[in-house]
């Protein structure tokens, strides 16, 4: 309202440029606001033109989806803010679910001791991405595709050697399953049989995103995050610790591997060994198409919420739809791709508006 | 001149990068209420200066005296703590953070609430909008991101940060080489500001007309190497110009090594 009225006093030739400047003060602002936009109207499109995706059920099964990328979504979002990559996020998830399962059923270490020292090893091999991409300069996506393939194969190899097949051990039969089970996994049902299911894991990431979001917008860390990525050496200058903001976000990305890894753990009992490639770019995709840019020093954790739900109720509608969901994919790859558009569109107009 | 110990004493400062020596036994000196600039031409060693006197690099020979204590800056942060701030070249902002952001990072109020310890930004906001209107900046929103403000305007927020953040020892970087003839002019009374107020200032540029304007104290530097060092009463402006370009001598040797210096880091 106040907009439109500094505009009507305004002089017809700077009409154009005030409303453009104000639209883009608020996507720079605001990232994630173009990804609601395209959240509601997928939706909308669901909601019409499949009559199944209108149930409680079904919005449970679409939350849980989302929350399945969204709890590595929100860590990625911070990381990619803070100008960096982290390939192996997708594989790291089945090391720690390894990890756990390995000390626990064939070292025969207590559950809970198992899971606190496969967290600390997600914390160290994140810790290590991070310390080598500050170390040496050479560029994160270079470093953790490195650690993609070293941990793909480790996780395949270590876990043949000690339990001679491609799945981890079952950790149902350990003392405590049933704790973290109710921890990390737990199920609310409502409404009886055939009702709802809402998974516990939905609630964990609400969680996470409300603390990221906190965290990202009103604490001198989250200033941080985002001066490291919107120009390091700036930052630097003026007295910002950039390398250890970047090492924490690798291991903000190794914690939430760990924390999704114990939920499927205690979901399934056991993963295998050769999955998780293919989970990075999914959330990578979540945070870029909820406003991330691929440059860093701009982004939400609200964003990464919203991508993940698009992506959520993407993969489900399809298939309530009755559509074909190998189709689903392409639907994917056009989403990345309007979403990288409109960042670009973004930094040409913010470009402009400067001189 | 005042009889107190200059704010800072560089002597003998030696620096080399891999094959290029670039700077070679430089003295400077800065006082409280003095302008000091620093000139030369691209390669010249200005920028390896800088980065010595804020911390970013430790000079291979020579010795730092700040208030006439001998110091040895391992950070940025330990220069920021003695008083010296910088303002680079690219203004040292962040272009996509909001102005309030970008003039507390790095100093941001902290509430002491346990655990996060949020930061004040109400407070954060108005002492920004009120820094910046002393300044003559009337921003209609401090939530601007730096990005759509004028190239005159991210100087002056970047000046008013540090001159707010108690600096005793302001170093510009070119402040005026990106500015046209009204902006620079803008820029140059905030230099003169800060001079008034008892700041020492290193003021470095490649433009003798600029330095001439608001100098009490000149240094040309060339190839790594102090040219000239002459109070304001010791030099005219044409002097100055003539020293800037060099001697003949200078010039062909400057032709010659150009090539190599052109690869030099900070060059």
């Amino acid at each position: 309202m106040t907009v439109q009225a500094v505009e009507s006093d305004a002089a017809v030739s700077g009409q154009n440029k005030l409303r453009a400047t104000s639209i883009v003060k608020l996507i720079l602002t605001r990232p994630e606001l173009s990804a609601l936009v395209a959240a509601v109207a997928i939706f909308i499109f669901f909601w019409i033109v499949a009559p199944p995706f209108r149930s409680s059920a079904a919005m449970a099964t679409v939350l849980y989806q989302s929350a399945t990328i969204g709890v590595m979504a929100v860590s990625v979002a911070l990381l990619m803010i803070g100008g960096e990559f982290d390939l192996s996020s997708g594989v790291a998830v089945v090391t720690a679910s390894m990890s756990t399962s390995i000390l626990a059923v064939h070292v025969g270490l207590n559950l809970f001791v198992s899971m606190g020292l496969a967290l600390g090893i997600s914390l160290l091999i994140s810790f290590f991405n991070g310390w080598l991409v500050t170390k040496t300069g050479i560029p994160s996506f270079l470093i953790t595709l490195s650690a993609l393939f070293m941990l793909f194969g480790f996780n395949l190899g270590f876990n043949k050697v000690v339990t001679n097949t491609v799945a981890t051990s079952d950790v149902s039969g350990e003392a405590g399953y049933s704790i973290i089970r109710g921890f990390f996994a737990y199920r609310l049902h409502l409404g009886g049989r055939g009702g709802p299911q809402f998974s516990i894991l939905i609630l964990w990431w609400l969680i996470l995103v409300a603390i990221a979001t906190y965290i990202l917008l009103r604490t001198r860390t989250g200033n941080w995050i985002l001066a490291s990525g919107g120009n390091a050496a700036s930052a630097r200058a003026v007295g910002v610790p950039t390398k250890w903001v970047k090492i924490g976000l690798f291991m903000f990305v190794g914690f939430s591997a760990w924390f999704y890894a114990m939920h499927q753990l205690s979901a399934y009992k056991s993963v295998q060994a050769g999955s998780g490639i293919g989970g990075e770019f999914l959330y990578i995709i979540a945070a870029v198409v909820g406003g991330c840019a691929l440059t860093g020093g701009s982004g939400s954790a609200i964003g990464s919420a919203i991508g993940a739900f698009i992506y959520g109720m993407t993969v489900q509608g399809i298939v309530y739809a009755g559509w074909d969901p190998n189709w689903f994919r392409f639907f994917l790859g056009i989403m990345l791709l309007g979403a990288v558009l409109l960042n670009l569109k973004v930094k040409q107009m913010s470009a402009r508006i400067r001189r | 001149m005042t009889t107190s110990a200059p704010l800072i004493e560089m002597i003998g400062i030696t620096k080399s990068y891999t094959h290029i020596r670039a700077l070679v036994g430089v003295d400077l000196t800065v006082r409280a209420g003095e302008v000091t600039c620093v000139l030369g031409d691209n390669g010249a060693g200005k920028s390896t200066l800088i980065k010595i006197i804020s911390g970013l690099h430790r000079p291979d020979e020579g010795m730092m005296k700040i208030d006439g204590e001998e110091v040895q800056f391992d950070s940025p942060r330990d220069a920021l703590d003695a008083g010296i701030a910088t303002v680079y070249q690219d203004l040292a902002v962040v272009d996509l953070m909001e102005t309030w952001r970008n003039f507390f990072l790095g100093s941001e109020i902290r509430k002491p609430v346990p655990v996060f310890k949020p930061m004040d930004i109400a407070r954060m906001r108005a002492t920004t909008s009120e820094q910046l209107a002393k300044l003559g900046i009337h921003l209609k929103d401090v939530n601007q991101p730096l990005a759509t403000l004028s190239g005159g305007q991210r100087q002056c927020v970047a000046i008013a940060r540090a001159v707010y953040f108690g600096a005793r020892v302001l170093i510009l970087d070119e402040p005026t080489a990106a500015l046209g003839v009204k902006q620079s002019g803008v820029v140059l009374k905030y230099v003169d500001n800060a001079r008034e107020a008892g700041i020492g200032v290193v003021f470095i540029t490649h433009n003798p007309h600029h330095a001439f304007l608001i100098g009490d104290h000149f240094m040309v530097l060339t190839l790594g190497r102090t040219s000239l060092d002459a109070r304001r009463s010791e030099i005219t402006v044409d002097q100055l110009i003539r020293e800037m370009a060099g001697g003949d001598e200078l010039a062909t040797l400057a032709h010659e090594l150009g090539r190599h210096n052109a690869g030099a880091p900070g060059a």
